[in-house]
């Protein structure tokens, strides 16, 4: 437990939070490739996951991609492309981003085609557009699980971005690696858990937000559905 | 491929390395997720904060919990333990929602019939629950199977040796051949894994092969 | 012989789902429980074999309170249909069939044996005996759950809607096939419907249940329809229907029996 007051004191020195290497750009840096790889990442798969999702078409193809992604080890990414591109922010970026597509492309994917059928059929049959059935139906009903695909994707990065100071000096991870040569534990811990608040506070921020988008498709959504029979599980006669 | 002709041995001896470190992860996850996610289904009340837990659980990366780990566990940070505790707890975060909606994806009315023909609570999870749960407890397992093998590499990064060290030292030296062997080894080994898991399932649901061709179509009316 | 001494039933917060039920169900004979949903009549059978247990009052069997009994080794002695079969579905129709005895400890190739020769007993193939229930048609799936209600020999049997789910040609066929069983086996059996013809079909005694577990009526099928007690019983099993109301009427010498509409039903055998 030693090591963790050593780690605090770590982190309540006042010369760890000034500076290039200090704790705010540290975080900040680590925020910023975060959001820019998750947004680089959305910018194609968002689109090309809905699409795949009103289509229908392409399914397997999104499964794969999905299963494939989770067997890649992120690591290996990492070093390949930063032996291929250098030591730099272009390697750890495009790596990052090419781990953030497949989640987002399966949420929302697995989020528009989840859209019930009567639902998109009765929305035709009062006459909406396609293009209005997808965004004015499938996107706000799939919602909860696009954001779902968007929270598992900046997960992912968040705990990537950790690893990318492995090859560029970048992030809260350069702690860790930092601590990790010079055999400071201390400074080593306390990126540690520097990098772990930072992600359960995202993971809390996206929770929130998934919880509040289906909340608001439940509370449109037939009230009365909910609302089981008093004896069901006794009486099976109300087939 | 000439890197991996000259260096097979090592190959070999790295593989063998990932697979003692992702086994024992995996099987712990599963024998420590599944009674977590049956209890969970069972009691909501309980369940709710516990899959919470396991998703906050899940959400901290890896490298920090890998070096959080030794200072909680009092155990060396470059040690097999650490690497397979580490690994054990992201399997059981991933696997615990996954056990709890298997149990859940049990049909009430399959599970009553059973109690009432005179299954005691325990032959019900034995003989329905258990087996009625395993095709989505399978493809939970089978997620979990492949996410370890990928993650045992980061192992290197703290010195714990797997097909991870491929990718450390293929980096630092700048070779490519051994860094892509590595991450190519890596996937096979997951797929390896998969396909093992295929045929369990396969092999223990043969119920399921055949539940394509369901009632005749007339019958589905009621 | 089974016997409901004022039972009642009441989950917190609704009224009552059954109030001080009693009835006894003799010995050999078929009893019907028929009444619309929220009449209790499920709750009422599945105090038998306490799957619900009663808030008051108590249910004998051959004179036993059954709560004196455990709970399992309860069930295990009853056998039990339900709606939808409730067969498991990653066994084969056999090992389904077999469920009760091996649980009881009988050896399973024994049992496999016992349940081949139960299939044709209920008119069954043997060879759908490999199949799994996902594989069966709704009629055949119902044959298979009467199978295995009686695969441990029981003296009594509980059928709950069992041949609701499925298209009146195949419950026609199911409800002779009932019948023939019960010709032969003379099991106690309590069957619970919605249906009142085939509460008719089936009754040695029917029981007119109304809202709540009360009885409108029991006695049998003969009786209830020549005399129904009160407008609800008269309503329940259509008595002014037209089909119920039948006179005669003479065709070349022969007496036709006709009903309220003018069709003819049938021709009076003499």
């Amino acid at each position: 437990m030693n090591l963790f007051l050593d780690a605090l004191a770590w982190l309540t020195d006042p010369a760890n939070w000034t500076g290039p290497g200090g704790i705010p750009t540290r975080v900040l840096q680590h925020l910023v490739i975060t959001f820019a790889a998750v947004a680089a990442a959305a910018v194609v798969a968002l689109p090309t996951g809905v699409l795949i999702g009103h289509t229908r078409k392409g399914a397997g193809v999104v499964g794969a991609i999905a299963g494939a992604a989770r067997a890649i080890p992120t690591l290996g990414l990492l070093t390949l492309l930063g032996l291929a591109l250098g030591i730099g922010l272009e390697a750890p970026l495009l790596a990052l981003i090419v781990l953030a597509v497949p989640s987002v492309l399966a949420g929302a994917y697995a989020g528009v085609q989840n859209v019930s059928t009567d639902t998109t059929g009765a929305a035709k049959a009062i006459g909406m557009s396609p293009r209005q059935v997808v965004f004015q139906v499938e996107i706000p009903l799939a919602a909860p699980v696009i954001i779902g695909g968007l929270r598992a994707a900046t997960l992912q990065v968040v705990a990537t971005a950790t690893l990318a100071a492995y090859t560029a000096d970048f992030g809260l991870g350069r702690y860790l690696f930092a601590g990790l040569k010079s055999r400071d534990y201390a400074e080593m811990l306390a990126g540690a858990l520097l990098v772990a608040v930072l992600a359960l506070v995202l993971e809390l921020l996206f929770a929130a937000a998934q919880r509040r988008a289906a909340g608001r498709i439940a509370a449109t959504a037939r009230p009365d559905d909910a609302v089981a029979p008093p004896d069901s599980p006794q009486e099976k006669e109300l087939v | 491929m000439t890197w991996l002709t000259l260096n097979w041995p090592q190959v070999l001896e790295l593989t063998r390395d990932h697979l003692l470190l992702s086994a024992p992860a995996i099987l712990l996850s599963v024998l420590i997720a599944v009674p977590i996610g049956r209890l969970a289904q069972q009691r909501p009340r309980l369940g709710g904060p516990l899959l919470g837990a396991a998703s906050l659980l899940y959400a901290i990366p890896a490298l920090p919990l890998l070096i959080i780990i030794p200072v909680i566990f009092g155990i060396p940070l470059r040690s097999p333990a650490t690497m397979i505790i580490a690994l054990t707890v992201y399997g059981v975060a991933l696997l615990v929602r996954t056990a709890a909606d298997a149990f859940g994806s049990v049909d009430p009315r399959v599970r009553e019939a059973a109690v009432a023909v005179g299954h005691s609570p325990r032959s019900v999870f034995w003989r329905v629950d258990l087996p009625l749960a395993l095709p989505v407890l399978l493809a939970g397992i089978r997620v979990v199977a492949v996410s370890t093998v990928s993650l045992v590499t980061i192992g290197a990064l703290i010195g714990v040796p797997s097909l991870g060290t491929l990718l450390t030292d293929g980096f630092q030296r700048g070779i490519p051949a051994e860094v892509a062997t590595g991450v190519i080894a890596t996937m096979a080994l997951a797929l390896l894994f998969d396909g093992l898991l295929i045929a369990i399932g396969r092999l223990l649901t043969p119920w399921a092969a055949t539940s394509h061709e369901r009632l005749l179509p007339q019958e589905k009316a009621v | 012989m089974i016997e409901f001494e004022t039972v009642s039933k009441t989950y917190p917060g609704h009224p009552a789902a059954v109030a001080d039920f009693s009835l006894v169900v003799p010995s050999h004979s078929t009893v019907v429980l028929v009444g619309s949903s929220g009449s209790g009549k499920s709750t009422l059978l599945r105090t038998v074999n306490r799957m619900v247990e009663p808030t008051s009052g108590r249910v004998l069997i051959d004179g036993e309170d059954v709560r004196e009994r455990d709970p399992v080794a309860l069930r295990r002695s009853i056998g039990y249909v339900l709606q939808h079969g409730g067969l498991l579905p990653h066994r084969s129709v056999i090992d389904n069939i077999a469920t009760v005895p091996v649980l009881n400890g009988v050896p399973k190739r024994q049992a496999r044996t016992a349940a081949t020769e139960l299939l044709e007993r209920v008119g069954l193939d043997p060879k759908v005996g490999r199949r799994y229930p996902g594989q069966l048609s709704g009629g055949q799936q119902q044959r298979v759950g009467v199978a295995r209600a009686l695969a441990a020999d029981p003296n009594i049997l509980l059928m709950d809607e069992p041949f609701g789910a499925v298209d009146p040609i195949m419950r026609r066929e199911l409800q002779e096939e009932l019948l023939r069983l019960q010709s032969e086996l003379h099991k106690t059996i309590v069957f619970v419907t919605h249906d009142i013809d085939e509460a008719f079909l089936l009754g040695d005694e029917v029981v007119v249940l109304r809202e709540g577990g009360v009885i409108a009526q029991r006695g049998t099928p003969a009786e209830i329809l020549g005399a129904p007690a009160d407008d609800f019983v008269r309503d329940f099993v259509g008595a002014d229907r037209a089909e119920r109301e039948l006179h005669t009427t003479e065709v070349d010498g022969r007496t036709i029996a006709v009903d309220a509409a003018g069709r003819p039903v049938g021709v009076l055998a003499s």
